[in-house]
């Protein structure tokens, strides 16, 4: 029974065993300090600190209160903490990243430490994590996306979603981007919620955006956007859409914009959702009732101007991004129509042999987010684009684990990670309880990567000079009303603290 | 009542000392009624906790030690304060807002009778109510099927 079961029996007695013995106390690392990394470290650290295997003093499992426990490191490759949190959720979503408040409260615990700087994989080896810590979890996400493998996407005008995404939320890597917005109609390939995302933030009045975290530069950008059309397309239908209803709601919501769904993609459906899941079911009746509403009332509207509108359309795979004459932009995308074999989550689009062109000056690409390989240590799924494990540990290499997005594919919100994320870190309990992590050999953690890292010339950055990078852009978005203005420049954030 | 803003939310956790309840008999403001329930944690450790009348839920069960994640801080940002209500109490609540709903909608492990808890507040009918944590199961599929792409 692992932890959190009534009570631990037999690896009780191991456990106990090393903690009375005033064996070394257990050294375990995190490979990003994204909601991944951060969760599962949370979830390490409260087990071993609270006693919460068992609240029975006379059960074999019982943990004394303040016993000198487990060292949990982040290791991140910017300076600065949180992932996807940071630098993924929309700026116009700010209470979803107050769970940033709990992951301060975890790095700040004395028994946890952050080091940001520090590119794992290049600055130091998994290997050698391996030989400083107890335990090594791979946290690190997907960093890349999937292509489109069609001719044209390397046009100017095309971007994948997670570039643009990356932009307007100050990721370093795109923060020279610019995205050209100067054509009408932008077309966003893909029907999860960053497709989403990305049209509410094309589509934003302005006054929307102002007072977020989004990026001063992609402001200024937005503000001399002509884009007022944008479509979403998805090679499958209505019941296949990846996005979620309260996205969804927001879209059709967004004030100064007109949802275009044509009710003949719906024909049916109603009848076909009766007996789903509710979610699925929920989402598609919306989709109806605003196809069927904004229909009709387009029809009484008529020629009432509608400054901006967004649509999705359904069963159409992309084949070709069409070039302007001079052959340097995108003027288009020619589209196979599909037809559906199969339902449900498992229905596969079908090219029917019918074509149509898009006319469209900007393609957004938001067909999934992508890890790559860390290590040549650490065994790497390239088909499915993640760490081959087991309940987190990863497949033949006793002392490694992993969690989040590199673990199961790039797909899921907080709480998807956070239960992940804690059933890696379960793994790693039990495995420390069961004798397979021998703790009772004394591992240096920091001590031995810190001299590494010395001699290769990297200077980590501490968790607290990554609070005066915080304060530093919570100040500067101050005087615009603005949470906080990101710095963008990874050398301007080292200048900042001293380094 | 709306449920509390994150500002709110955090004041309230800092301002820890006031009601706290938990466990000892209550002494304060007598003219806010005792209401007595019970958390089941995603081991099926029991937790009683004595709250009163306009408690709110979540923050009940954190000041009792229950480990509920409340991610987004009582913002309806997320689904991680997600409970089952026993049955016989479930309909003593208010029913959920669209966003509540919307949100339930991406709670793993669904059922009739779940809720988010940030946004319950205690009510003399909740007397005796049961708020279990889903059990999430390890590793959601069961035969370590990966999603295939399509």
């Amino acid at each position: 029974m692992g932890p959190g079961g009534a009570c631990w029996r037999g690896g009780g007695a191991g456990l106990r065993r090393w903690l009375s013995s005033r064996a070394p106390a257990p050294r375990i690392c995190v490979v990003g300090s994204g909601p991944a990394g951060f969760y599962t470290a949370q979830h390490i650290l409260k087990f071993l600190a609270t006693g919460f295997l068992c609240s029975t003093p006379s059960c074999p499992a019982f943990l004394p209160e303040h016993h000198d426990l487990a060292q949990v490191d982040i290791y991140e490759k910017l300076p600065v903490p949180f992932g996807l949190v940071r630098f993924g959720v929309a700026p116009d979503h700010p209470e979803v990243k107050n769970v940033i408040n709990t992951f301060t409260h975890t790095a700040r615990s004395d028994r946890c430490a952050y080091y940001g700087n520090v590119t794992v994989g290049r600055d130091v080896t998994v290997g050698e994590l391996q030989q400083a810590y107890h335990a090594v979890v791979l946290s690190y996400g997907a960093e890349d996306n999937r292509v489109l493998g069609i001719p044209g996407e390397n046009l100017s005008g095309v971007y994948s979603a997670r570039a643009f995404v990356g932009w307007y939320n100050g990721l370093p890597e795109n923060r020279d981007l610019k995205p050209d917005l100067s054509c009408e109609t932008a077309l966003i390939l893909g029907h999860g919620n960053v497709a989403l995302d990305i049209a509410r933030i094309l589509l934003s009045p302005l006054d929307f955006l102002r007072k977020t975290d989004i990026t001063d530069c992609s402001l200024a950008a937005l503000a001399c956007s002509k884009v007022k059309r944008v479509w979403l397309a998805g090679r499958r239908g209505p019941l296949q859409v990846a996005f979620t209803i309260k996205e969804l709601r927001e879209m059709i919501n967004l004030p100064g914009t007109q949802p275009v769904l044509n009710p003949a993609d719906f024909t049916g459906l109603e009848n076909a959702v009766k007996d789903a899941p509710r979610p699925r079911k929920r989402l598609t009746e919306l989709m109806i009732k605003t196809a069927l509403e904004k229909h009709r009332e387009k029809a009484v509207m008529a020629q009432a101007a509608v400054p901006r509108q967004w649509g999705l359309k359904f069963q159409r795979s992309p084949q070709e991004v069409l070039p302007t004459a001079d052959g340097m932009r995108v003027r288009g995308v020619r589209m196979a129509l599909t037809r559906l074999e199969g339902s449900g989550d498992s229905a596969k689009a079908v090219p029917t042999g019918d074509m149509e062109e898009l006319e469209c000056g900007l393609v957004l690409s938001s067909i999934g987010y992508r890890s790559l390989p860390l290590d040549p240590a650490v065994p790497f799924d390239t088909q499915h684009s993640i760490i081959p494990n087991n309940l987190g540990r990863v497949m033949g290499v006793p002392g490694l684990y992993c969690s989040g997005w590199v673990k199961r594919g790039p797909v899921g919100v907080i709480i998807t990670t956070m239960n992940d994320s804690f059933d890696t870190a379960q793994s790693v309990l039990e495995d420390l309880q069961e004798g397979v992590l021998d703790v009772s050999v004394s591992k240096e953690g920091f001590g031995a990567v810190g001299s590494i890292l010395r001699s290769r010339g990297i200077r980590p950055v501490s968790f607290s000079e990554w609070e005066k990078i915080d304060a530093a852009e919570v100040a500067r978005g101050k005087a615009a009303g603005k949470p906080r203005e990101k710095i963008v420049d990874p050398q301007e954030m080292l200048q900042l603290i001293g380094h | 009542m709306a449920a509390p803003t994150g500002a709110l939310w955090r004041r309230l956790l800092r301002s820890a000392a006031v009601r706290r309840l938990c466990g000892t008999a209550a002494a304060e403001e007598p003219e806010r009624a005792v209401v007595n329930v019970v958390f089941v944690d995603s081991a099926g450790r029991r937790v009683e906790a004595r709250g009163r009348v306009g408690d709110n839920v979540l923050q009940l069960a954190r000041e009792c030690g229950v480990p509920i994640e409340g991610a987004c801080e009582a913002s309806l940002a997320c689904s991680t304060c997600h409970v089952y209500v026993s049955a016989p109490h479930l309909e003593h609540l208010p029913p959920p807002c669209e966003r509540e709903e919307d949100l339930l909608d991406t709670a793993p492990q669904l059922r009739v009778e779940s809720r988010l808890c940030c946004q319950l507040t205690l009510l003399p009918p909740l007397e005796g109510a049961v708020f279990t944590l889903p059990r999430v199961t390890r590793n959601f599929y069961v035969d370590g099927h990966v999603p295939k792409g399509h």
